[in-house]
């Protein structure tokens, strides 16, 4: 972007207006603004905004920031670092690689927005804005400085085309990134190393956020703050770093995932993580079945629900119908993900001869006939195998040599609790679906999925077995979902028919899987977990959404697809970065344009 | 083969001979298209029978594939969303065996096998001259090239009979030249081509022998030189001027096959 710029000359009368902000402010006293404005907002986190500590996080103490406070630091602290880097302050260079201002207005909008939202916040819940403190509104007015600097800073894009496109361009990843400078190996390692630091640092705050108000404010910073690295191009520039290091970097996360229970002092936060986990190798294992080979399966949610019964069954309940029998841990998961390898065999001989829409409708009956069949066999009804509605209560807690997961543990001078036992095994299964996932998505199975579900017809023509790998992808997918039931019927003590659905509030059910997969990015590893985590969290923590947050999510997930179709987490094939062409990787309106191009020739 | 009233393939009886370059030409709607997908088994002929090197084929996409015949689709049907290597190497599914497990457990026999293919999807991009865009996206290529890759992926098969289905459609002559030379080379290689082409000069130049398809029945088949020469062809199909004027009567025979062929492309809107 910024090559293109035309160094403005200053004897030059008529300025070309594509150069002045949106604001019409000299570009000098714009760019002072926003690094003022930045330290300001940072700095206005340290008085008092109110007078009660009715507004949860106490935010009454001059000094010390409390609760959202201390979001709005950390978006102030961003926007300034960003303003000091296009000061070009010397070694924060690496922040704006493009020398773009993007970064500085999205670093802005997301200290105004968790400011302004929480000043509004307190005056809603108190009753009024007479609830603020003078601080209160000297950080609503710091935190306005710097985006009314940010839109006043020239840009180079606007052009004449009308308000729209000028704040488009504003918020928007110029075209190229200069690459990075090569560094050594163990400086791209420190990197990983310290942004997985980050990176958990941030994810356990989200985890731990203890009301609602704090869990908005800091969506509002993270998206922000994501959006501003991304369009700097420093995302760009991790992954690059990231696909370079694969294996460090999976270790890493690894590693992360791990010391997550140990940053917990309470075991309620652990149960979240190992839900969410649950969750998240659950939508790992729907990516291959969706992600890969295509194949829309809208029922998946009943493998879980075969893998967590099948556990239930063989746990030594004395509730289960067959309460004789207590296999260990190993053997029960193996029952599990067998079971469902079965079942998905069952499901997918007759059904994977279908293609695209029909095949949804498919699973779909078939997911729903899971529970529907398992809520009857109660022994009056059907056979008496799943009791019914009551299902099975009373699961035992694993023991797996000696070790029992029901009690809490001190390993190292930390608490581990109940829920933090099951998080560690969860990891535990967690990578084996991660090592599966990547093995056969690199392979000739792999490949033959993802050319089934690029072209069906091109696929069988180059003398791939359609319907065989549909099944193997279809029966691996399964057997995963299986696996993690059996370690979900444990953590949850009974297993019910109710969760195992297409549709409902809470996760997990078919439509959220699906939704996970899509909102964190099709065909990726991370893309999925991500897409879990967020899931998980937001009806967990916006408690005052509960009844509408399916329409919340239905509305959200109508946003994403509109302005970033490919999730969150874009796949590798999207992002593939050519350089002796310089073609850039066209996205899809572009194909669909150059069809006719492909028609002409070939009707 | 029919589609519900309509008779797009009328028996059409046809040999390949081993390292043979056979053209298949045909008016618009003639049915050479629908010719090929009963050969590679994406349509099931409604009567008849492929048989490949004496053994007659299920109609079954992969199994024919997987007995020797690979094929290029009128109309390109890359992977759009693989890079170039990823294409072919998926065109070699049918010569590797390494299932599920091997690729879970990846024990050297899996790295082996991973490596072969590489190396054998590299010589043939080589061949076909894609080896410096490996790993472009295959929707990112231009039109020529992704033809060629075309052609690389059903190579990739090593197949005994290779299916080309208008390769020089959308070329410029530079480009239709150079496919001529690929073609030759392919043969080379010792594999049978059959190709569907509306380029007269390219068919007749490359061609051992010509055979005419009008209307789904086979009109004349026959060395380039025989097929020229055949007037029912000229009148049929080539309705420009062919070694000395034509007369009044053919010039009425050609309009009045046009007219006929225009009357066959309008039936598949009838067809539908
Ligand atoms: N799947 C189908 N269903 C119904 N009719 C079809 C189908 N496929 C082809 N046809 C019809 O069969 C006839 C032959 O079509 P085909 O595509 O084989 O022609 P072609 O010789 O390849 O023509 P072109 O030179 O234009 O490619 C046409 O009338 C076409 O409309
Ligand atoms: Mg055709």
């Amino acid at each position: 972007m910024t090559e293109t710029t035309k160094t403005p000359a200053p004897d030059a009368v008529p300025t070309p207006p594509a150069l002045r902000g949106l604001i019409r402010l000299p570009s000098s006293a714009a760019r002072a603004l926003v690094l003022g404005g930045g330290i300001a907002t940072a700095a206005s986190a340290f008085l008092a905004w109110t007078w009660t500590d009715e507004f949860p996080g106490d935010l009454t103490i001059n000094g010390y920031p409390g609760g959202l406070q201390w979001l709005t630091f950390t978006a102030g602290v961003l926007t300034a670092l960003f303003a000091l880097a296009a000061y070009g302050i010397r070694g924060l260079g690496w922040l704006l690689p493009a020398r773009n201002n993007a970064p500085l207005v999205l670093g802005a909008l997301g200290g105004f927005s968790v400011t302004w939202f929480t000043v509004i916040a307190i005056s809603v819940e108190l009753g009024g804005v007479v609830n603020l403190e003078p601080g209160g509104w000297v950080a609503a007015i710091a935190s306005l400085l710097p985006v009314i600097g940010a839109f006043a800073l020239p840009q180079e894009r606007t052009g004449t085309d009308g308000t729209k496109e000028a704040l488009k361009a504003y918020v928007a990843k110029p075209d190229r990134i200069p690459a990075a400078r090569a560094t050594a190996p163990w400086v791209q390692r420190a990197v990983i190393t310290v942004v997985t630091i980050i990176g958990l640092g941030v994810f356990t705050y989200g985890i731990d956020t203890e009301y609602g108000e704090l869990f908005v404010g800091y969506l509002f910073v993270v998206v922000f703050a994501m959006w501003a690295l991304h369009t700097a191009g420093l995302l760009d520039r991790f992954s690059a770093l990231v696909a370079a290091n694969r294996s460090f970097t999976l270790a890493m996360g690894f590693a992360a995932a791990i010391a997550f229970p140990f940053t917990q002092t309470d075991d309620h936060y652990a149960n979240i993580g190992v839900n969410i986990l649950i969750f998240g190798t659950v939508a790992l294992g729907l990516n291959i079945v969706v992600g890969l080979a295509g194949l829309l399966d809208l029922g998946y949610v009943a493998f879980l629900g075969v893998g967590a019964y099948t556990a239930a069954l063989v746990s030594g309940s004395e509730f289960s119908t067959i309460s004789g029998v207590h296999l260990p841990f190993w053997a029960s998961a193996l029952a599990g993900a067998a079971a469902s390898l079965v079942f998905g065999v069952l499901i997918g001989a007759p059904t994977l001869r279908l293609r695209g829409d029909y095949l949804a409708i498919v699973t779909l009956g078939f997911g729903e006939i899971f529970r529907i069949a398992v809520n009857n066999m109660d022994g009056q009804s059907g056979p008496d195998v799943t009791n019914g509605p009551n299902g099975i209560p009373s699961i035992p807690d694993l023991k797996i040599f000696g070790f029992n997961f029901g009690q809490a543990h001190d390993i190292g001078g930390f608490t581990l609790g109940r829920f933090a036992n099951y998080y560690l095994l969860m990891v535990l299964i967690m990578a084996i679906v991660v090592l599966v996932y990547t093995r056969a998505a690199d392979s000739r199975i792999g490949r033959s999925w993802i050319a089934i579900r690029e072209d069906e017809t091109a696929a069988t023509a180059m003398g791939i077995n359609g319907f065989r790998v549909k099944l193997i992808a279809f029966a691996l997918g399964a057997a995963l979902a299986g696996l993690a039931g059996t370690v979900s019927a444990h953590v949850t003590y009974s297993v019910v028919p109710t969760p195992y659905q297409f549709a409902g509030s809470t996760p997990p059910n078919s439509a959220f899987l699906l939704a996970a997969v899509v909102l964190g990015g099709m065909g990726t590893v991370a893309g999925p977990l991500l897409g879990a985590a967020l899931l998980y969290l937001l009806p967990e923590k916006l408690v005052f959404l509960q009844e509408k947050s399916l329409l919340a999510f239905g509305i959200a997930l109508i946003l994403l697809m509109r302005f970033r179709p490919e999730g969150i987490i874009a796949n590798r094939r999207r992002q593939l970065e050519f350089h002796e062409t310089g073609q850039l990787d066209v996205p899809k309106q572009t194909t669909l344009t150059d069809e006719p191009a492909v028609t002409k020739a070939g009707a | 083969m029919r589609f519900g009233g309509l008779t797009a393939v009328r028996s059409v009886d046809f040999t390949v001979n081993a390292g043979e370059i056979v053209g298949l030409i045909g008016p618009n709607g003639a049915g050479k298209t629908t010719f090929f997908n009963c050969l590679t088994g994406l349509y099931v002929p409604t009567e008849g029978t492929v048989s490949y090197k004496g053994t007659v084929l299920p109609p079954k996409p992969h199994l024919v594939t997987q007995a020797g015949i690979a094929r290029t689709f009128q109309n390109i049907r890359l992977f759009a969303n693989m890079t170039v290597l990823e294409n072919v190497l998926v065109g070699r599914h049918t010569r590797t065996k390494e299932g599920l497990w091997s690729a879970l457990l990846r024990g050297p026999g899996f790295k082996k096998a991973e490596h072969a293919s590489e190396e054998r999807a590299m010589e043939l991009l080589e061949f076909i001259g894609l080896a410096h865009k490996r790993d472009h996206l295959a929707r990112n290529l231009p039109y020529g090239e992704q033809r060629k890759l075309e052609i690389a992926r059903a190579l990739a098969s090593e197949p005994g009979l290779l299916l080309l289905d208008e390769p020089t459609a959308g070329m410029n002559p530079q480009e239709t030249r150079a496919t001529e030379e690929l073609v030759f080379a392919i043969r080379d290689k010792g594999i049978a081509v059959l190709l569907i082409e509306h380029d007269m000069r390219f068919v007749f130049n490359l061609s051992d022998r010509v055979a005419v398809l009008v209307q789904g029945e086979k009109l004349v088949e026959g060395t380039s030189e025989v097929v020229q020469a055949d007037e029912r062809v000229i009148a049929a199909y080539l309705g420009e001027p062919f070694e000395g004027d034509p007369g009044e009567a053919e010039a009425a025979e050609v309009e009045a096959a046009e007219a006929a062929a225009d009357a066959t492309s309008s039936t598949k809107g009838e067809a539908k």
